[in-house]
């Protein structure tokens, strides 16, 4: 649940931001969202790279359909010297869940470096790679 | 630990901040994937919809009234505005909306910038040498200043250019970092306000492009390593061919100015196999057959009775193109045509009694001279007999991620040193030689344009061509009133005979230019009883005519186009944009029966023999699959490489001299003299030299064959290329015909880049259509949607509405007002 919460806020908030700042805020949002909700790192990690993996993905797929891919044609030539539209939104997509996944992991431990009492027995706070609650 | 609490932290906000820096910037990344392609912000964002809706109500303080803008399907702008200012202002808002980066890439290239967004290499082109210095060297920025001014003097181009930069500049402000066009995003960086000298800049481009071929240098190399005789005849100054615009038999006026080869000519100048020291090589020349066709027939020769223009210029094909179709109203004038981005008004079109259209001149008005330095410094040169002091110009340029450049370059009476010991284009002779350049005299072709667009009649139009000085160009009209005309304008250098052929000595006035010819003495005609008048770069006179002419004049399409002229009656539109679109080859029709003629088919091999028959088939037309154009150009290319090649040996950078040159020779003289290779004992014939021009033909051709490439457009391959290069932003492979010499002279990336016919009847019928589309941005379905129709030959009607909704075609409709 509390997954499913912070992958949509991240999503929310990146679209929100985006709207009045430079695309990297969505590092800023997914960080902070994993600061306000405390989860694992890896699950904090896997949060932010699909919110963002979804969002990207979702509104280019949109834009490029109402496009006729017009564009997407052009630029996946440019980029990814290949001819493949679709291509090009997944590449997008995971720009975006790259960033915002590791911007939604640096918050996840910073809250766990901070207040270890809250989610963790003491010993472990500082190991967030160990799966103490799988 | 308390640290150690915080490491995983720490290492996933430094993978964070890495990720962002890579994605965002350059330094780690060849391009910052993450601004462009963020869905908000970067290429995605210049996806236009398939269904994009233009309608938009904008208000800006700049303007004075309101102005509606009607789009029809084709995104052509129909401005209606309450006066002049606002509709220059629209304009430019427009131009901007639709070709803000390449107005702006145009004319950082004009004024010698492009380092600032290429950087100084640009994959292996040095853009710093070949392009910006040799622009700023050529004094591109300071003629453009010299002509701002006297624009800005001119209250009617002063108000011209301001509001249309103000347009300019509102759309600018009106950026975000999401509408940014798409190649500021690729190429990384923001446009700046746009300024009335990028305007001027614009035109001296144009003056570059169509007035700036030269072949001074190659002459002069020439003239180093030939006699006299053999020289006049590979570059003669007369075509038998040649149908001048005003035909032969024109009666001339004396001419006011006679100018006077100076004494020391023979001795300083006509220094035939004389030396053989180097020479500078210009780093880049815009294409020579930067040509055009127009023409005008009378209502004697059409159907309706009433006048027809047809226009179409040649020139480089690109992407965004060149033009943007408009039709620009005010209660002054109402105008529909191509206009330039970068630039104001309307420039080919027509209004509601006239139309016209222009062809370049060719005439020769880029001279060097030689200069005397006192010393290294450059401080002074010597005139005639004096130590003259030197001005310099201090250029500077930033270039993209590197420390600025400075040059300074020494200016004299004649213009600029633009090669000397620190700029020598490709070659190291280290002397000085200053440009005389027509450009550089300060002229307000704007004005023309202006009184153009709004001229009613014959008299309005030659009052109007009067301010056309650089480039040179003939001025074709037609009225509504029956009139048509036609006018050799410009203001050119009277020369003496061979007079800036070759480098010149710099060191007096001797060998200055003596005068300009009063324009009234420029060859011209006005409803001439053969019902027409025409031009395509053609000779503008025979040689009764009492100046010379120099410069380059292709005869071959002007002969055809009046051989057409001459025999057309009862002609439509539709008769006009079939033989502007016509790909019939005249220059083939001399040459092939030589060429048929000079070899028995006893002595072709059985391969070459197949080529053979599909010549001997051939119809004479670049059509796009025709297989004998293409054997016919590459046994041509090959012909002339035999003939010349022995001859330019020892010049050390040459020009091949014309098609035309060879084939008169050949037509006079069967036993032509440069048929011989002059490096072997025995004399070779024509039918020698077709021979071994067929062997060396015979490869090419087998490989085209292998290649699937023996039809003309698979051959000729012509392409359509954006600005940057970039090929995915370009069109390739256009299955499209026709050929240098044939009216519709489509070349690899060189063509008609706008084909306009204007049938003045009291309701103007109008057709036009240009390689391209309205829109620059290539994520817009307008961005090429032209082209398939231009491949094809076909033309939209250009309608001119009215003012009010009652218009049929309005799609979208923008308004403008100042609240």
């Amino acid at each position: 649940m509390k997954f499913f919460v912070s992958s949509i806020m991240i999503a929310l908030l990146s679209f929100a931001s985006c709207l009045y700042m430079p695309w990297w805020s969505v590092a800023i949002m997914a960080f902070l969202v994993n600061i306000l909700i405390f989860q694992k790192p890896s699950l904090a990690f896997l949060s932010g790279f699909i919110a963002l993996f979804v969002l990207w993905t979702i509104m280019t797929l949109y834009i490029s359909s109402k496009n006729e891919d017009v564009l997407a044609h052009k630029m996946s030539l440019i980029i990814l010297k290949t001819d493949s539209p679709f291509s090009l939104v997944l590449f997008t997509g995971i720009i975006g869940a790259l960033v915002a996944g590791f911007a939604a992991l640096a918050g996840s431990h910073l809250r766990k470096a901070t207040r270890p009492a809250v989610q963790f027995k003491p010993g472990q706070a500082s190991d967030g790679s160990k799966p103490s609650d799988a | 630990m308390f640290c150690m609490r915080f490491i995983p932290f720490l290492v996933s906000l430094i993978i964070t901040i890495l990720l962002i820096i890579a994605f965002n910037t350059t330094w780690l990344l060849p391009a910052p994937l993450g601004k462009l392609l963020s869905p908000q912000h970067g290429i995605w964002q210049n996806a236009e919809p398939a269904d994009a809706n233009f309608n938009a109500t904008l208000h800006f303080p700049g303007l004075i009234g309101k102005a509606s803008v009607y789009f029809d399907e084709r995104l052509v702008p129909h401005i209606f505005a309450e006066n002049d200012a606002d509709g220059f202002f629209v304009q430019g808002y427009l131009h901007a909306k639709f070709r803000l980066w390449q107005m702006e890439f145009q004319t950082h290239a004009a004024g010698g910038r492009l380092c600032e967004v290429l950087g100084d290499k640009s994959g292996t082109t040095d853009i710093l040498n070949v392009a910006d210095r040799y622009f700023r060297r050529l004094g591109m920025v300071y003629a453009a200043e010299k002509s701002l001014k006297l624009i800005e003097q001119d209250s009617s181009t002063k108000l011209m250019c301001d509001a249309y930069t103000s347009g300019i500049n509102a759309y600018i402000k009106s950026l975000t970092a999401s509408t940014l066009p798409l190649e500021y995003k690729l190429l990384g960086y923001n446009p700046e306000p746009w300024t009335n000298l990028k305007t001027a800049l614009f035109l001296k481009y144009m003056s570059f492009d169509l007035a700036g071929y030269e072949t001074d240098f190659e002459y002069t190399s020439a003239r180093n390593a030939l006699t006299k005789a053999v020289f006049d005849k590979m570059y003669p100054l007369v075509q038998d061919s040649a149908d001048p615009i005003v035909p032969h038999g024109t009666v001339f006026e004396k001419a006011a100015i006679k100018p006077m080869a100076p004494y020391s000519a023979d001795s300083l100048y006509f220094t035939f196999r004389a030396s053989d020291t180097a020479l500078p090589v210009e780093p880049q020349k815009p294409d020579k057959e930067n040509g055009s066709n127009n023409w005008a027939v009378s209502g004697t020769k059409t159907k309706s009775h009433y006048p027809i223009l047809c226009n179409d210029p040649h020139l480089g094909l690109n992407l965004p193109s060149l033009w943007f179709e408009m039709q620009l109203h005010t209660p002054n004038f109402n105008v529909y045509g191509a206009s330039f981005p970068s630039g104001p008004g309307v420039v080919i079109g027509f209004n509601d009694s006239c139309a016209f259209g222009f062809t370049n001149a060719g005439r020769d008005v880029r001279d060097y001279y030689e200069i005397q330095f006192r010393d290294a410094s450059k401080q002074e040169y010597l005139f005639n007999g004096k130590w003259k002091k030197t001005d310099f110009r201090i250029e500077r340029y930033k270039i993209k991620n590197k420390p600025d450049f400075i040059d300074t370059v020494a200016y004299t009476v004649f213009g600029p040193v633009i090669f000397d010991d620190k700029y020598a284009g490709r070659s190291k002779d280290g002397k000085n030689y200053a440009v005389r350049w027509k450009a550089h005299d300060p002229s307000n072709e704007l004005r023309a344009i202006y009184d153009l667009d709004r001229s009613k009649n014959y008299l309005d139009y030659v009052r109007a061509a009067r301010n056309f000085h650089t480039p040179g160009q003939n001025i074709v009209f037609a009225a509504k009133n029956g009139d048509i005309a036609i006018r050799a304008q410009g203001e050119f250098p009277a020369k003496w005979k061979r007079q800036g052929d070759f480098v010149m000595p710099g060191t007096d006035t001797s060998y200055a230019w003596q005068g300009m010819i009063p324009q009234p003495e420029n060859p011209r005609m006005y409803n001439p009883s053969r019902g027409f008048v025409s031009s395509a770069n053609q000779f503008p006179a025979d040689s009764s005519y009492p100046y010379y002419l120099g410069g380059s004049f292709p005869p071959y399409r002007g002969y055809i186009i009046n051989r057409r002229l001459t025999q057309m009656q009862n002609i439509t539109p539709q008769d006009m944009m079939k033989l502007q679109t016509d790909n019939y080859d005249v220059f083939a029709e001399f040459a092939r029966p030589l060429l048929l003629k000079s070899v028995g088919e006893n002595d072709l091999g059985a391969d070459i023999k197949k080529y053979w028959d599909i010549l001997k088939t051939w119809n004479l037309r670049y059509d796009a699959k025709e297989t004998g154009a293409t054997i016919f150009a590459v046994l041509l290319d090959s012909l002339r490489a035999v003939v010349w090649n022995d001859e330019l040996a020892p010049i050390q950078n040459y020009v091949m001299p014309y098609e035309s040159t060879l084939l008169e020779g050949l037509l006079k003289d069967s036993a032509y003299q440069f048929l011989d290779n002059i490096n072997t004992p025995q004399k070779e014939t024509l039918h020698d030299d077709v021979l071994l021009a067929l062997q060396k033909a015979l490869p090419v051709l087998q490989k085209a064959e292998a290649e699937n490439r023996l039809e003309w457009s698979a051959f000729k391959d012509t392409r359509i290329s954006h600005l940057t290069r970039l090929m995915p932003l370009s069109r390739t492979h256009l299955d499209v015909g026709g050929g240098t010499h044939a009216i519709n002279s489509i070349k690899p990336t060189h063509g008609p880049s706008w084909r306009m016919v204007v049938h003045l009847t009291p309701e103007t019928e109008a057709y036009g259509v240009y390689p391209g589309g309205q829109s620059g941005n290539p994520g817009s379905k307008y961005y090429d949607n032209f082209i398939d129709s231009w491949v094809k030959g076909e033309y939209y009607p250009l309608v001119v509405m009215k003012e009010g909704s009652s218009n049929k075609n309005v799609k979208w409709v923008m308004t403008f007002d100042n609240e």
